[in-house]
Parts: C-alpha cells; sequence; structure tokens
C-alpha cells in the first residue's frame, strides 16, 4: 500500500513541479506515437478498405494475415527492425539506429495491421450496406472507396485510436531500436522500465499514472473530434 | 458531443494545427556533436552517467548517449558498429574484442567489487564467507533459492564462473531454487527481496539500492569477486563511419586525472562506489 501512496504522490510532485525532463519524454513520447499512426493511417485505412471492397486471388489468406499481425510482439518487430538499421544491416548506412525515427519506423509497423484490419472491418460492413446504391451511380471501385472511407470515417477514428494505443503502451520495439538515450529516444514506457529496473518502483508507477492521464487526454480529444466528425455525416 | 456549426470548423482547425505543431516542435536535443556509448545496466542504474556526463559535456560540449544493455549485448552493439565506445566489465570479452580488430585500444577505467546479497535468515549459513566458490557451493547443497540474472551481463558472467569455481552446474536446478530473472541488476535484487532469495550483486547497485531491499551482503572481499571495467574504443578500421576521434576525446578524458576524480567522487551516502584505477 505504501508504494502505491507513494506512487501517486510521485505523478503528482512530477506534474506540479513540472519537471523539465518529463516534459521532454511527454511530447517525445506523443511525437513518436502520433506521428507512427499518422503513416500508419495513410497506409493502412485505403489498405484495409482496398481488401474489404476488391475480389482477387488470396485475398482470404491475406485478411487472416492482416488479423494475425494485429498480435505482433513488439520485441520481435524492434529487433527485425535494429537487424535491418544496425550498421552492419542493409539500411545501416542511413545512421537511423537509436533515433526517434527508428522508432517511429518500428511503430508504424506494428500498427499499421491494427489500423488496416480493423479499418477492413468497418469498410467490409458499409459495402454489404451501400453496395447496390454505388453501383447504381456507376461509381469506380476507386471513388467507391473514397465514399466508404469517408461514410465510415467515425468507426476508422477508433481503428486510429487502437493504434495509438498500441504505439503509445509498447515498450520493446522503442527500447530495442531508439536505445533509451536520455534526452534523445526516452519515451515515458522506457522511461518506466528503467525506473522499475532501477528499483524505483514509486517513480516508475508514478510516471504509469502520467501516461495513463495522457492516454485519457488523447481519447477525450478523439470524442471531441468525433463529435465534429460525425456532424457532418448525410445520415 | 454537439457544437454550433461555427465552432465545428474551429475545432478541426485546431486539430490540425495542434498536429502539425507537434510533429513540428524542436526535439529536445539538437544534434551536435555526439558519441555513442554502449555501456551496462549496473553502471546506469548506479547513477553513475547522470554524475559524469554533465561534467564532460561542460568541459567539451560533446554530447555523449549511453545505451545500457546487459555487457553481452553491448557487446554486440559494438561488434556490429552501432556504438563508438564500449563501456563494460567482463575483461577477458573485452579484450577478445580488441584482439579480433573490433576493437582499436582497451584501458582500465575503475573497479569495485560483487557481493553475494541474500535474506537476513541466510538458510545456507554462508554469511562472513570469505570464498565466493564456496558460498555458492552452500547455496546448491540446501538448494536455497538464488536468483540469477539469466542475461548474459558482466555480472551474470562472473556469476557462472564462481558456480564453475565452485564444480556445480546451477542451470539444471533452473526453475526450481536457481531461478534465472533475465533482468537488469536493480530488478533482480526486487525479485531476490520478494523471493528471500541470493544472488550476486555489483556493489554499486547494491549501494544505490539496498534502502528499499530486504538483503544484507554475506559474502565479500573474495579477490575472484573484483569487478573490473574498462573502456574500450571501436576501431574505426573496422567500421569506419565510428567517431573514433570525438570516442577517443571521452576515453582520454575517463582516465585523465579530471576524470579520475569525477569517478572518485562518485558517492552515496558517502560511500565510493566505483575506484578508479585507470594508469
Amino acid at each position: 500500500m505504501t508504494d502505491i501512496a507513494e506512487a501517486f504522490a510521485a505523478a503528482f510532485s512530477l506534474v506540479y513541479h513540472l519537471d523539465s525532463d518529463l516534459g521532454e519524454i511527454v511530447l517525445l513520447s506523443l511525437q513518436v506515437s502520433v506521428g507512427a499512426v499518422a503513416v500508419a493511417s495513410a497506409v493502412g485505412l485505403p489498405l484495409g478498405a482496398a481488401v474489404a471492397l476488391f475480389r482477387f486471388p488470396g485475398r482470404g489468406a491475406i485478411v487472416v494475415i492482416l488479423n494475425a499481425l494485429m498480435g505482433l510482439p513488439p520485441v520481435v518487430v524492434g529487433l527485425v527492425v535494429y537487424l535491418v538499421l544496425s550498421r552492419a544491416g542493409p539500411l545501416g548506412v542511413l545512421g537511423l539506429l537509436f533515433t526517434p525515427t527508428a522508432m517511429v519506423i518500428a511503430q508504424v509497423l506494428l500498427v499499421t495491421p491494427i489500423i488496416a484490419a480493423l479499418a477492413r472491418q468497418v469498410i467490409e460492413d458499409l459495402w454489404v450496406e451501400y453496395e447496390e446504391q454505388l453501383r447504381s451511380l456507376g461509381a469506380t471501385p476507386r471513388r467507391a472507396l473514397m465514399a466508404l472511407l469517408w461514410d465510415g470515417r467515425v468507426s476508422l477514428l477508433t481503428a486510429v485510436l487502437a493504434g495509438f494505443g498500441r504505439a503509445i503502451a509498447e515498450v520493446g520495439a522503442v527500447m530495442i531500436v531508439g536505445g533509451n538515450i536520455d534526452h534523445v529516444t526516452r519515451v515515458m514506457t522506457t522511461a518506466i522500465a528503467l525506473e522499475v529496473s532501477k528499483g524505483d518502483l514509486a517513480l516508475a508507477l508514478g510516471l504509469g499514472i502520467v501516461l495513463v492521464a495522457l492516454s485519457i487526454a488523447v481519447s477525450a480529444a478523439a470524442a471531441l473530434l468525433r463529435g465534429t466528425l460525425a456532424q457532418g455525416r448525410p445520415r | 458531443m454537439r457544437l454550433p456549426g461555427r465552432s465545428r470548423g474551429r475545432v478541426f482547425r485546431l486539430f490540425t494545427a495542434l498536429a502539425l505543431a507537434l510533429l513540428f516542435a524542436v526535439p529536445g536535443a539538437l544534434a551536435g556533436d555526439f558519441i555513442t556509448v554502449a555501456s551496462t545496466t549496473s553502471t546506469q542504474n548506479a547513477g553513475l552517467f547522470d554524475h559524469l556526463l554533465p561534467l564532460f559535456e561542460a568541459e567539451t560540449g560533446i554530447e555523449v548517449r549511453v545505451v545500457a544493455v546487459g555487457t553481452g549485448q553491448a557487446l554486440r552493439l559494438a561488434r556490429n558498429g552501432d556504438a563508438d565506445l564500449l563501456l563494460v566489465h567482463d575483461r577477458p570479452s573485452e579484450e577478445a574484442f580488441v584482439a579480433e580488430g573490433y576493437g582499436s585500444a582497451r584501458f582500465d577505467l575503475m573497479y569495485n567489487d560483487f557481493v553475494v546479497v541474500g535474506p537476513a535468515s541466510d538458510p545456507a549459513g554462508i554469511a562472513g564467507m570469505g570464498d565466493a566458490a564456496a558460498a555458492l557451493a552452500g547455496i546448491a547443497a540446501v538448494e536455497a533459492p538464488f536468483v540469477s540474472r539469466g542475461d548474459d551481463s558482466g555480472t551474470h558472467r562472473r556469476e557462472r564462473a564462481r558456480w564453475a569455481a565452485a564444480g556445480v552446474d546451477p542451470t539444471g536446478a533452473s526453475g526450481t531454487w536457481y531461478r534465472e530473472a533475465g533482468q537488469g541488476m536493480g530488478a533482480t535484487l526486487n525479485t531476490a527481496t520478494m523471493m528471500e532469495a541470493y544472488t550476486l550483486a555489483d556493489r554499486g547497485t547494491w549501494l544505490s539500492m539496498r534502502g528499499r531491499l530486504d538483503l544484507r551482503i554475506l559474502v565479500e572481499g573474495d579477490a575472484q569477486l573484483r569487478n573490473q571495467y574498462g573502456v574500450t574504443l571501436v576501431s574505426p578500421e573496422r567500421h569506419p563511419h565510428v567517431k573514433a576521434a570525438l570516442a577517443r576525446r571521452f576515453a582520454e578524458w575517463l582516465i585523465s586525472p579530471g576524470g579520475q576524480a569525477a569517478i572518485d567522487g562518485f558517492t552515496i551516502d558517502g560511500e565510493r562506489l566505483f575506484i578508479p584505477n585507470a594508469n
């Protein structure tokens, strides 16, 4: 019990004193995860919609693989990205290892399947509803895809949030490719892991409380955005 | 959540602006001259870098980025050319690293020692022993719980060497009384407290954490428990991209009188954690 009380005290003290290190860590966490989710959405949403709308050989297998990749272990993704970005690896010359860019790359790989798989389900359900209408209007597949993505934007926002949740909470991938370097690649989750390894459980839990508060803030912001988006809907 | 029409557009613009501001916000550290050091969790957990790096950066303007992992992983990072400098504590593998051409030079830096810690109840009765191998043999004899780092770190390598000296192969008992945590020193000490188990710890991490632990030092002073740290330059012949000149400046600072005094001045509760011994 004392540990938990200490953790809340640590969390309040961190926030109350507007600890500049904490601010830096929070900002980097948001930059990396928001950046990764933006890229993953740009790839995953059209990809999911395309798999939902188009019929082609091997489509069933792709659906299964997309769903399975939602459970990709972050450590494995981190390891693969490390091997690719390492100086001894194929893209080593770029010198991206232990930079925030490397962390974004790893999180994009983790998050894209989640957004694509959830988007596929949303668009497939909408397609059942609107197929006849879109066909009778003579919409090209491309226009149909764009129309459905727009129409499903409220549900798709949930898919994007699920991706963000994964990105902001994972520690395995960013730890390996970022290296948890103070002031360079230290984010909320790796800072928590470090405090656990130092044995400072109260500070670790305090950081955890700040992370949860951050997640709640993002989710509240999304609710506000959803309200705005929903008003533009035809129905 | 319904908003009047006018503010709807405003909310949307606000979000776009926020997202853009976030992505283009100036990162905390502007990349100037920096080097990457592969080091160990024991030095980081003890807080040594928080003490040394600001001094070096103030003097030279060179930023030092520390990736703290186990000694085994640190050696692999350096072998792949992903670090400019190694600061670890497993002399045989550091010397092999240089001999194989991955490193250009290695210097002794500082030392402390390992200690066998355990619960006050001391079920194996090893308190006060001066021979770590004999103490481990005693723990194995009564099958008292022992938590191993289990992560191929320098501490883990030393622990395995002492088991070998004791003539015991504890890995056969892995999962019963011998428990491989696969974690850093701090987490392993916490685990040992929870399990009322023995473990081998470096004195630096022990001193920085002992206030939070329900363990005590049972065996110390064995010459075989000396914990020598070395600093090794990654060879630019093997990896042309390494920042050899900057890395050398850091290494030379560490072994200079100024750097050695800084190491000497790092204390917790008045106790010195590392004893500088560069030649």
